[in-house]
């Protein structure tokens, strides 16, 4: 099986957001940057399936700078073959950009599957996987929580409002990992030695055009200072009548 | 001018209710544009509760029918959709940032060539162009972003857009879809035990963490949500999420949903940086809690110091 993983260097999520000085970004000083936990999911699934499969590869494919080497890495260190980062000084806010310029690495890749995450937890687009599917013509399935993959044809399963929808696909295809399709596994030192010879090779990012432009990011609005009604069962009543008559939403 | 096509959703026939939320803020953008909203229902047949989407400021309603399309069907339904943003010459094309929307919505921006601002809690128009505003970084910052392309594709936050009256004609329209649903066929869905009310939709989520001490406990907050009247859903921090005693699709927070209530009742939850992700927009915070500095209580709107177990029964 020939599988390739898309993924991205993000911030924490423990990250406490401050912004930089040009009132648009996050600053990164002082920031601990992971490989996206859903595309951990990704990866590990594509491990998996190869290691089923009992031959394959397993390609790992980052847009970003120089810095994203080191998520190629990790991913490497996790078990994946070899790396490709499509190198640019910033990734755009604009997702199918990002998109054109990773369907044009994965395209005549021969791959039998193509694995993103559900989404970044950055820009928190939720829009790249789906994307490069519509790029690429593939058929595409996002937020798969459980895979079967049988011959040619996969079951897959996703979370919706009020239950799981289940969804048949043919292979090859590109899918989108959510939680719960598996447990991730930890690089062990050995991976770790492994992963340093490695190839992963470096190639400018083709974004095109891009059609979102970021005027400003500021901090949440701040709740105003709210209230303790009172203590115990007794301030139930009290509550009840501010819920009606304040803040009107029963 | 230009007009605002809304992508609707349905399911088993039916118009889902967060259609009133896209016909919302498409009527929005479409007096900011001066142009009428259109909205577009993908469905089997005909799909009840459509004529709601007049009532809500759509001009029209089009029902585009294709015998594949009683289920979600990803690959016919993204291309009818983008089809007729196509003939249309619309200015923007508005759907939810719902399961099938969050699906849907990145297929018909790249069959337009398009942009997505996905998962929006605000819109405007501004010197001509769509700007919205959407939380990043599990809405630690919100992001202004300006669309320079056309058409403007947006999805919007579930329970963002409050539902406006704001009656048209809604002239119904119905156009047969040809060609193939696609490749992708959605065979159905099994229902969460839990009901069909998902705490990202629910208008009042009562929310459990640690401190109901065990699952069982739990049946207090259920009670208390049906006391609600089925406007309420039950969800959890994700310490009882990860101890097994609730689904995942209940947990509220980074790693969960955000969701965005009119009323979000947190019931023996702390109040951690992550849970807090997944809850600030909601219109009200009321929380219970036996420990009076518990972080829960700097986001709260309303609090009560004491035991769960006294206070939840009233
Ligand atoms: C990367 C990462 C992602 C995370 N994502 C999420 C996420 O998505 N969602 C999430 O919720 N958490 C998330 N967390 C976990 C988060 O940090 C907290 O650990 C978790 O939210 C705590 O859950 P809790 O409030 O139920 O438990 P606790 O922190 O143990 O709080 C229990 C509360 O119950 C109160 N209590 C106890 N008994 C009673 C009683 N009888 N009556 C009234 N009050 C009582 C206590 O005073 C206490 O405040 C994440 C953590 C990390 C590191
Ligand atoms: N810069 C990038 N490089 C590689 N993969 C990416 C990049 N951005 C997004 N992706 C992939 O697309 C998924 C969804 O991202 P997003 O649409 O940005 O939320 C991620 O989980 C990754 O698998």
């Amino acid at each position: 099986m020939k599988i390739a993983v898309c993924i991205k260097r993000v911030a924490d999520s423990e990250t406490r957001v401050k912004i930089a000085a040009d009132g648009k970004s996050l600053d990164e000083a002082g920031v601990k940057f992971i490989l996206n936990p859903y595309d951990e999911f990704a990866v590990e699934e594509a491990l998996q399936r190869k290691e089923k499969a009992g031959s394959g590869e397993v390609v790992v494919i980052a847009c970003g700078s120089q810095s994203s080497q080191e998520t190629i890495r990790t991913a490497l260190a996790m078990g994946a073959d070899r790396g490709v980062l499509l190198e640019a000084t910033g990734v755009p806010a604009d997702g199918l950009a990002v998109a054109r310029a990773l369907a044009a690495e994965l395209k005549g890749g021969a791959y039998d599957l193509i694995l993103f995450g559900k989404m970044a937890i950055d820009d928190c687009n939720h829009q790249v996987g789906p994307m490069v599917a519509e790029l690429l013509d593939l058929p595409c399935v996002t937020c798969v929580a459980h895979l079967t993959i049988d011959g040619g044809k996969g079951t897959a399963e996703r979370e919706v409002e009020g239950g799981m929808e289940e969804v048949e696909f043919p292979l090859p295809a590109l899918l989108t990992a959510d939680k719960g399709l598996n447990e991730p596994r930890y690089p062990a030192l050995k991976g770790i030695m492994a992963a340093k010879k490695k190839p992963l090779e470096v190639k400018p990012a083709a974004f095109g055009a891009a059609g979102l432009e970021i005027l400003a990011m500021t901090p949440p609005p701040e709740r105003k200072e709210g209230r303790i009604v009172g203590e115990g069962a007794a301030a139930v009543p009290a509550l009840l009548k501010l819920l009606r008559e304040e803040a009107k939403v029963l | 001018m230009s007009h605002v096509l809304a992508v609707l959703e349905q399911r088993d026939g039916s118009l889902r209710k967060i259609s009133h939320e896209v016909v919302t803020g498409a009527r929005r953008l479409a007096d900011a544009l001066g142009g009428e909203v259109h909205a577009l229902v993908l469905g089997a047949g005909p799909v009840s509760g459509t004529d709601a989407a007049g009532r809500y400021g759509a001009d029209k309603v089009i029902t585009a029918t294709h015998a594949g399309f009683a289920n979600y069907a990803p690959e016919g339904y993204a291309r009818a959709a983008a089809d007729r943003a196509k003939s249309g010459g619309y200015g923007a094309v508005v759907l939810a940032a719902s399961a099938q929307g969050k699906d849907l919505a990145p297929r018909v921006a790249a069959k337009l060539g398009a942009p997505l601002a996905a998962d929006v809690t605000d819109i405007a128009v501004d010197g001509g162009s769509v700007v919205v505003t959407r939380p990043v970084y599990a809405g630690k910052a919100l992001l202004k972003v300006k669309i320079t392309a056309a058409p403007a594709v947006v999805s919007l936050r579930p329970n963002v857009f409050t539902p406006v009256e704001r009656p048209k004609a809604g002239t119904a329209e119905t156009t047969a879809v040809t060609g193939e649903a696609g490749r992708v066929v959605v065979k159905g869905i099994k229902a969460a035990a839990g009901g069909a009310l998902d705490v990202a939709e629910a208008p009042i989520v009562v929310s459990g963490g640690r401190g109901l001490k065990e699952p069982a406990n739990f049946k207090l907050l259920e009670e208390l949500a049906q006391a609600f009247g089925g406007k309420a859903a039950v969800g959890a921090s994700r310490a009882v999420v990860d101890a097994g005693w609730r689904p995942h699709g209940d947990q509220v927070g980074q790693t969960g949903k955000t969701v965005s209530p009119s009323l979000y009742i947190a019931v023996g939850i702390s109040g951690a940086i992550q849970h807090l992700a997944g809850m600030r927009t909601a219109k009200v915070i009321v929380a219970i809690n036996k420990d009076k500095d518990a972080p829960i209580f700097k986001v709260a709107d309303y609090g009560i110091v004491g035991d769960l177990f006294e206070i939840v029964p009233k």
